[in-house]
């Protein structure tokens, strides 16, 4: 009989080795665990065994259920995670397909120099300002110490609507409508979209400019040096070498053009910068006592310095881009870029 | 201004490097733009000694040498006379390049063998010796290149002159700023006319008619001159210059010109009627043939320098063809006049006419220099062309030209203005190296008078400048201002761009910047009626092309046609959009209404995927993203009115927006006859919204409602209602009934077809109910939800769909 229940618990386990299915395991479980089961059988039949083996017997009997129960549970265990482990095997997916959903647009280039410079300034208490693109030749011109028949005007040329209205070719006459407005001190911005009959690689008839004025008691040049200084490190680098240069605006004296080394020779002298190896970044100076008696401010209490800057031009040096027209072509495989 | 340092350096020494000069010129306001080396006209010359001399065997007038460079010894076939052994002469060795641009070979010449040639100054254009073999000094290195040893060719440098400064015009001008910079002195060209025979005012007179353009004319006659070529000295400094030689006296005019700043004009006396000169102003009509041979009619007040019968110059800008000097004039009438820059100005603009002349008279000239150029003039015609100068000159000088003296200057002022401790004599120095008279007042006061030259010198603040110019921007410290708090103006409108800007990008819309202007034909590319206000363009009176010759009145347009170049690039999927102004006439003389507006486009498919869902963006696309929008203003009452008038857009799928009952802006599928008539081959959805209307609806404040904590209960109803029945009706519809427990309504289904008669819909509204304080009960729900249903019924006229 022993040997009965031996060869029951050798038989059964290989036949549970070979179950596949759950419903094999549950087959094997019935032929011997269940109620009319093989295993079931023997114990029924422990009258059959003599005496001095029958504790023996029950023991092994009752082991080698355990032993198959044990068996039983592990394989259905291993077949539900062999199970599971197939559904998320079937489930897999091509993870480098690209997502879905909305891409976000763009920041057009200029935009995003507009923003940086506004958001340096505003550092420096600057607020933002503005004023209209269709401007009198008297703002555009007469109040910023630029007559009419003076050479000066050689220096914008200019799209005229009327006698006396143009296009703006400048941001600085928003700056005589301010301080129209407004007592010092002053301290503005003024960005947007100026005006110059002019095309070609570098020039486009409409483009950014952001003119910049402060106005108290004790403005000095060495301020203006100062606040143009640290602007112009926090956009180009700490690192950037600049140079302050006498230059000439009707509305500014005395004038300075500021240059910073070429970025892109390191001042060695390419292309770019047209072998100087430096590049004109912004004009800027001192507001001539004209520009203020004209609007009502003693120049003998109040100095004060602007400057003005073209946005396209910070752009295309930040950036790279050579042909200035390639920001207004709208093509969107440039404007993605950015 | 192109500046020879060959030439500088007659009036000015320094020992600076082309470079160096260039920096110290540039960082004092004198912009340098670029450095040019000119080359001599040859190459391949070197110093040779000849040898031997012996004549040719088969020629008289020829010789045959043996010269050297040092290395080497060649055969040479000579025809000049004045040559003889141990001479030091130019030898162009074979291969080498005169002017003419002759490449000398080796040849033979009646039998004899020659490698080279040995030449004049004339045959280098070294000079004008054409009478034999050029003679070098005797100590130059055999063999050294010719234009190393006698130091040919010139470095120019082209300096751009800002308007304020007409002084630098000149030699002279740019020589004083050298001086003011280097420590250096100038040396002015000696000036010193020999007068002979008759005296001027027995030939010849001046009368000035109009003294306001005119307050100074001045003349000089030479007689018996012979037209020539100038001298090479002369010609390769105008070349240098960039101008080209004429002859020896108009080279003189222009040579004054360029070295003293004033310009100048020779007249051939023959031509001059009654041989006298009367200045006035153009009369209407007035028809004049400059001498660039064109025909001009003036316009008025042009100022014309006359003889005494007609026109024989445009004053200060161009002479007349009928008064020209000839290879034949024999008597110069030479003018030196002052002429009113802003005469000269308006006038050179209105002809077109931006002469080197006009150049320097609009900006203006020194008025202490009148008569020294004409003497200088006057001066090197005789001596250039063999005339003799007539006693004395004309100077008609009836309004005298302004020069300003003894400006004040504090240096108290001098220090706040640069901002830094600059000393009392450094001041002065400055100003007297650049040739003021500086004449102390009291300590820290001073009068200063400039030189008659610096026309842009008249305040005090001119004076400062000129100060921290010399004294070096580098040298200014770096200061920051002392900031007083103050409250400045904030724009709202352009906080809320930025707002928008940033929804556009994160709604997926790109941003594009368009120019402002546009074709005046847009408004009938977008099938703008006759009496639209978007037809009422500022036009403008100079475009660069009728594309841009208006401003535009809609953004729609260059949208499209933004559409129609990506699409021409294969990029058909667009999602784009811009801020900016369009501009709307008003009347006359008044600036126009800027508007401030946002629009944009949707094109193409919904999305870029290559493997996802792929359909045509619609109406409901486009509506979406707007609504997101507004929904991040918390702009939750907008409205959406069929309104079929605006012409661009399809009258089916268009309407215009409104914020509480403001119409902010439309949206819609573009008319497909503008997008055909514009050859855009894809159907495109746009919106324009008027950012400055936007922002007077936004309402700012939030405030908190309270949150029920009991559950809702929704309800389904279909109504069927007539096709054409717009959802938004049925739903104002149910929330006009102001039933306080119903929370919200919203559409769920739409249907037409199947099981429905022929012109009606399906549409499935879910209604949900909830009280504050309590569970509502069914029976409540009920109560309340037939008395809505049954409202609703009663007003749409709509069936409950089974």
């Amino acid at each position: 009989m022993i040997a009965d229940l031996q060869q029951l618990e050798k038989d059964a386990l290989a036949e549970l080795d070979s179950a596949g299915t759950a419903d094999a395991v549950l087959a094997v479980r019935t032929k011997y665990l269940g109620r009319k089961g093989l295993l079931t059988g023997l114990l029924r039949n422990i009258a059959s065994v003599p005496p001095e083996e029958k504790p023996l017997f029950g023991k092994r009997c009752n082991e080698v259920k355990e032993i198959l129960e044990a068996r039983i549970a592990e394989v259905q265990e291993k077949q539900a995670r062999a199970q599971k482990e197939d559904i998320l095997a079937r489930e897999k997916i091509d993870v480098t397909l690209p997502g879905r959903g909305v891409r976000p647009g763009r920041v057009h280039p200029v935009t995003q120099i507009r923003r940086e410079i506004c958001d340096i300034f505003a550092a420096f208490g600057f607020s933002v300002v503005e004023g209209p693109e269709v401007e009198l030749d008297y703002y555009n011109f007469e109040a910023l110490n630029i007559p009419k028949d003076h050479p000066a005007r050689d220096m914008q040329d200019t799209f005229y609507i009327s006698d006396n209205m143009v296009l703006r070719t400048h941001t600085s006459p928003v700056q005589v409508r301010i301080m129209e407005k407004v007592r010092p001190p002053v301290r503005i911005l003024s960005p947007g979209r100026v005006y110059r009959p002019d095309s070609d690689v570098s020039h486009t008839p409409m483009f950014h400019q952001i003119e910049g004025l402060l106005v108290d008691r004790n403005v000095s040049f060495a301020d203006l040096k100062g606040i143009l200084s640290a602007f112009l490190k926090k956009v180009f680098g700490e690192d950037t070498v600049l140079r302050f240069r006498p230059s000439f605006f009707p509305f500014t004296e005395p004038s300075a053009e500021v240059d910073i080394r070429c970025v892109m020779c390191a001042g060695k002298g390419c292309r770019v910068c047209g072998q100087s190896g430096w590049l004109e970044i912004l004009g800027s100076g001192m507001v001539d006592p004209a520009v203020f008696q004209n609007v009502g401010y003693d120049p003998e209490i109040y100095t004060g310095f602007a400057f003005g800057l073209g946005l396209e031009r910070i752009a295309m040096l930040k950036y790279g881009i050579s042909d200035i027209r390639l920001l207004f072509e709208n093509d969107i495989r440039f404007l993605k870029q950015f | 201004m192109l500046v020879s340092l060959k030439w500088l350096q007659d009036y000015i020494e320094h020992q600076l490097t082309a470079q160096e000069l260039a920096d110290r010129l540039t960082m004092a306001g004198l912009e340098v733009d670029e450095i040019k080396t000119i080359a001599p006209a040859f190459s391949g010359v070197v110093v040779a000694a000849i040898l031997s001399v012996r004549p040719h065997p088969n020629a008289d007038k020829l010789s045959l040498c043996d010269v050297t460079d040092g290395t080497k010894t060649y055969p040479i076939v000579c025809g000049a006379k004045n040559i003889q052994p141990g001479d030091v002469v130019p030898l162009a060795k074979i291969g080498a390049v005169i002017p003419g641009g002759y490449t000398i070979k080796s040849t033979t010449l009646r039998g004899e063998k020659s490698d080279g040639m040995l030449c004049s100054e004339t045959e280098l254009e070294i000079g004008d010796d054409a009478s034999g073999i050029m003679q070098l000094a005797s100590g130059l290195a055999l063999g050294t290149p010719l234009e190393e040893a006698l130091n040919l060719g010139d470095t120019v440098l082209d300096v751009s002159i800002t308007p304020n400064r007409s002084d630098c015009l000149s030699m002279i001008g740019i020589a004083r700023e050298v001086a003011a910079l280097t420590g250096g002195k100038i040396r002015l060209p000696a000036v010193n006319v020999v007068e002979s025979g008759e005296d001027i005012a027995s030939l010849s007179s001046v009368s000035i008619l109009d003294a306001d353009v005119c307050p100074r004319y001045t003349a000089r006659m030479i007689q018996g001159v012979k037209i020539g070529d100038s001298p090479l000295w002369m010609k390769t400094r105008l070349q240098a210059a960039g101008m080209r030689p004429i002859n020896n006296v108009v080279d003189v005019t222009n040579f004054v010109m360029l070295e003293l700043g004033q310009p100048l004009h020779a007249f051939d006396y023959r031509f001059l009627e009654e041989g006298r000169i009367v200045v006035r102003k153009s009369k209407a009509g007035e028809e004049f043939v400059s001498l660039d041979g064109k025909s001009r009619i003036l316009p008025d007040d042009t100022l014309l320098i006359c003889d005494g019968k007609k026109p024989v110059a445009i004053g200060g800008i161009m002479g007349g063809l009928n008064s020209e000097v000839k290879d034949d004039t024999q008597i110069i009438f030479l003018e030196s006049a002052y002429f009113s820059p802003s005469s000269i100005r308006r006038s050179a603009r209105r002809l077109a006419m931006p002469t080197d002349a006009a150049f320097r008279f609009e900006r203006g000239i020194d008025p202490g220099g009148v008569i020294r150029a004409l003497d200088r003039a006057a001066q090197l015609i005789a001596e250039l062309s063999g005339g003799s100068v007539c006693r004395n000159i004309l100077d008609e000088y009836p309004q005298p030209v302004k020069t300003v003296e003894n400006i004040p200057l504090r240096l108290s002022r001098v220090r706040d203005i640069i901002g830094t401790d600059i000393a009392d004599e450094d001041v002065v120095s400055l100003l007297k190296s650049l040739g003021m008279t500086v004449k102390q007042e009291e300590k820290g006061k001073y009068f200063v008078t400039p030189l008659t030259c610096r026309v842009d010198i008249e305040r005090e603040i001119d004076l400062i400048e000129e100060v921290v110019r010399l004294y070096g921007y580098d040298r200014v410290p770096v200061a920051l201002p002392a900031v007083a708090v103050t409250e400045m103006e904030v724009i709202p409108r352009l906080a809320l761009e930025e707002k928008v800007r940033q929804l556009f990008t994160g709604s997926g819309f790109t941003e594009t910047i368009h120019y402002s202007f546009t074709s005046p034909a847009s408004a009938d590319g977008l099938g703008m009626p006759a009496d639209d206000e978007r037809r009422r363009f500022v036009v403008i009176r100079n475009p660069l092309t009728e594309d841009q010759s208006v401003m535009r009145t809609t953004l729609v347009y260059g949208l499209l046609e933004t559409l129609k170049k990506n699409i021409n690039n294969a990029a058909f999927n667009l999602k784009i959009f811009e801020i900016g102004r369009i501009f709307l006439f008003r009347k006359e003389g008044d600036l126009p209404e800027e508007r401030n507006i946002v629009a944009g486009l949707l094109s193409g498919k919904t999305s870029d995927d290559v493997w996802g869902a792929k359909t045509n963006v619609d109406f409901y696309d486009l509506k979406g993203s707007l609504e997101n929008i507004f929904y991040d203003l918390k702009l939750e009452d907008c409205v959406y009115r069929v309104e079929q008038n605006e012409p661009f857009l399809h009258p089916g799928q268009s309407c215009g927006i409104y914020v509480k009952g403001v119409r902010i802006g439309s949206m819609g599928q573009v008319h497909p006859e503008i997008i055909s008539g514009m050859d855009i081959r894809a159907q495109a959805y746009i919106f324009e919204i008027n950012i400055d209307l936007l922002e007077t609806v936004i309402d700012r404040r939030i405030s908190y409602r309270e949150i029920s904590k009991f559950p809702a209960v929704t309800r389904d109803v279909a109504f069927v209602v007539p096709a054409a029945m717009e959802a938004r009706q049925m739903l104002e519809i149910v929330l006009s009934q102001r039933e306080d427990l119903l929370e919200n309504v919203g559409i769920f289904d739409i249907y037409a077809g199947k099981g429905l008669d022929e012109g009606t819909k399906s549409l499935g509204l879910r209604f949900s109910y909830r009280a504050l304080d309590r569970t509502l009960t069914d029976t409540e729900i009920n109560g309340i939800h037939e008395r809505v249903v049954r409202n609703t019924v009663r007003l749409t006229g709509a069936k409950i769909r089974a």
